[in-house]
């Protein structure tokens, strides 16, 4: 039984990925956007930590580095978009979501797998590239050994997941708003500005700086960054994958209230 | 298909959908009074859905005022970025916070003019995927007017709004001598910058006649143009401002006119009148990309049933 559950999910997110794998254009398209985007905020930055150098505790190789990394994770942890969960919101909104409760499947596990899937495929295929021209053209500050990539690697896992938890949430609210498109773009907006992809949280003044940096979208790109440009070691990188992955286990358990109460309340209509 | 020739001259012409639409016909050719017809159609076309939409639009007056809002603080994220740099630094490039406030409040209503009339346009390659571009093929209106109108989103005003607000703030605080050409300047600046990005969104949409799914690589030159007219010329490399003055030439939405308000050189030692040159350069970028537009729906083959 639970061999079969596991075999079921792998499927699910094996699916996910070939699906995105078939965007080819779209794929390139996204690079090509991410690359010029890198470029143009990388210049801003450098005017930036010209005038101020070690804003944030960063030196101007580390803020590069922080710019290719959103870049890279921009579609991955799906910082504008719903990512997939923009098509669970639609279900709900038409009622095609009762199907769904019919399968002999875990709602949220199965759209967590589809989720990883599409990330994955992301990395690759939108991460890749950009993070490399950013490495032809500027000085980064990337890590040396292997074991500092594979634990970024676990940080960008970890961050999927707590993105997933959060639009998963968002995606649920359907089942009470009808129409989420503006919960969603609240959301959106949030994501955007406190997960640092605007500008890093540990450049944000003060206490804010601090206050940001204990919320959710913290884990979404401000502390994998901070694992890929040596931000964080030691005691401070075991804290922050604490950190994310306390988040994402909240967050989903969160997820599984609501859609318990969402699906006590669905009513199928018709016959 | 019937409509491809007639959708061609609206193009340029429509991309102005206003103000400078005189200054569109120059340059695009002369028009007999067929094409001034045509245009006059599409024109008319475009109020006539653009209404329908506006109509539908406030009939969900919540969900307008949310997404409204939502568009406004959007487009206000990237100016809450500058004011945290702003909290550490008081230059940027040698630039001041109500000159930076300047080239964000100018390129950003610029874009939010091109985004309200033509925004629409980056969804053809949606319409060409599943087919419904042959329905709008067959009605008796030109295609582009139909395709700039579809959907169109009021709000969209929400980017319009912030940065107007923004640019209304800077423009007080500018060490400028106001005289009736300086202050005339500024309007003329965004309308001209509205008609170049306009002309880029034409482009972009005639380039997803032949990649339905690239639609994002537009978004390089909209929004990531406006990302980068924001800042000075200054922060950037010189090979960089010089793609955005030659090739594309985007510098002429507002670092050009901008540079001449606040009396400062050029940095790639271009002479002052360059920066008039807006509503020529507007012209031929709406010229070209009207031909881009033709050519692709001419190109335009159906995937059939």
């Amino acid at each position: 039984m639970r061999g079969s559950a596991e075999v079921l999910y792998t499927a699910v997110a094996a699916g996910s990925f070939r699906r995105y794998a078939t965007y080819r254009t779209a794929t390139v398209a996204g690079v090509v956007t991410n690359t010029v985007f890198g470029f143009i905020v990388a210049y801003t930055y450098i005017a930036l930590w010209h005038e101020r150098p070690h804003l944030g505790g960063y030196d101007q190789a580390q803020a590069m580095t922080f710019v290719w990394t959103g870049q890279a994770l921009l579609a991955v942890s799906a910082l504008m978009s719903g990512g997939n969960l923009d098509e669970l919101q639609e279900r709900i909104r038409t009622g095609d979501i009762a199907v769904d409760l019919y399968r002999p499947a875990d709602l949220q596990l199965w759209w967590l797998a589809a989720d990883l899937g599409r990330a994955g495929l992301q990395l690759i295929g939108r991460g890749v590239v950009p993070m490399a021209v950013g490495a032809l053209v500027f000085p980064l500050a990337l890590p040396g050994e292997a074991l500092t990539w594979c634990v970024f690697l676990l940080s960008v896992l970890l961050a999927v997941v707590v993105s997933f938890a959060l639009r998963y949430l968002v995606a649920l609210a359907s089942f009470w708003l009808l129409d989420g498109a503006g919960l969603s773009l609240i959301s959106g907006l949030a994501c955007m500005f406190f997960s640092g992809m605007v500008l890093p949280l540990r450049v944000f003044p003060g206490d804010f700086g601090h206050f940001v940096q204990l919320l959710p979208w913290a884990s979404m790109l401000q502390v994998p960054a901070d694992v890929l440009l040596g931000a964080r070691t030691g005691g401070a990188l075991l804290r922050g994958l604490a950190f994310q992955a306390g988040w994402a286990v909240a967050l989903l358990a969160l997820g599984r209230l609501v859609q318990r109460a969402a699906t006590r309340k669905v009513v199928v209509q018709g016959g | 298909m019937v409509s491809g020739p007639v959708a061609g001259p609206s193009a340029a012409g429509g991309a102005a959908a206003g103000g400078p639409a005189t200054d569109r016909g120059g340059p695009d050719g002369g028009g007999g009074p067929s094409r001034g017809a045509a245009l006059a159609q599409g024109l008319r076309a475009y109020g006539l859905i653009v209404r329908m939409w506006v109509r539908s639009t406030l009939a969900y007056r919540t969900s307008f005022v949310m997404t409204a809002v939502g568009n406004f603080a959007a487009s206000g994220l990237d100016f809450v970025a500058i004011m945290l740099m702003f909290s550490q630094i008081d230059t940027l490039g040698g630039f001041a916070l109500p000159e930076v406030a300047l080239l964000y409040g100018t390129s950003s209503s610029s874009l939010g003019l091109a985004d309200l009339l033509l925004g629409s346009m980056s969804r053809l390659g949606q319409r060409i995927r599943d087919g419904t571009l042959d329905t709008l093929l067959l009605r008796p209106v030109p295609v582009f007017a139909q395709v700039a109108a579809d959907r169109f989103a009021l709000r969209r005003l929400g980017r319009i709004t912030q940065g107007v607000l923004v640019l209304g703030w800077s423009l007080p605080q500018l060490d400028v001598a106001w005289t009736a050409g300086r202050i005339l300047l500024v309007p003329l600046m965004v309308l001209c910058g509205a008609a170049i990005y306009g002309a880029v969104y034409t482009a972009g949409a005639a380039f997803q006649f032949w990649a339905q799914d690239a639609a994002e690589v537009q978004n390089s030159f909209t929004y990531g143009g406006n990302a980068m007219l924001q800042y000075p010329p200054t922060v950037f490399s010189k090979e960089l401002v010089r793609g955005v003055t030659f090739v594309i030439p985007l510098a002429f939405v507002n670092w050009l006119p901008a540079l001449l308000l606040l009396g400062r050189p050029d940095p790639l030692g271009l002479p002052g009148w360059v920066a008039f040159l807006g509503p020529a350069v507007a012209g031929v970028m709406g010229a070209g990309a009207g031909l881009a537009w033709r050519y692709g729906l001419r190109a335009y083959r159906s995937t059939g049933s």
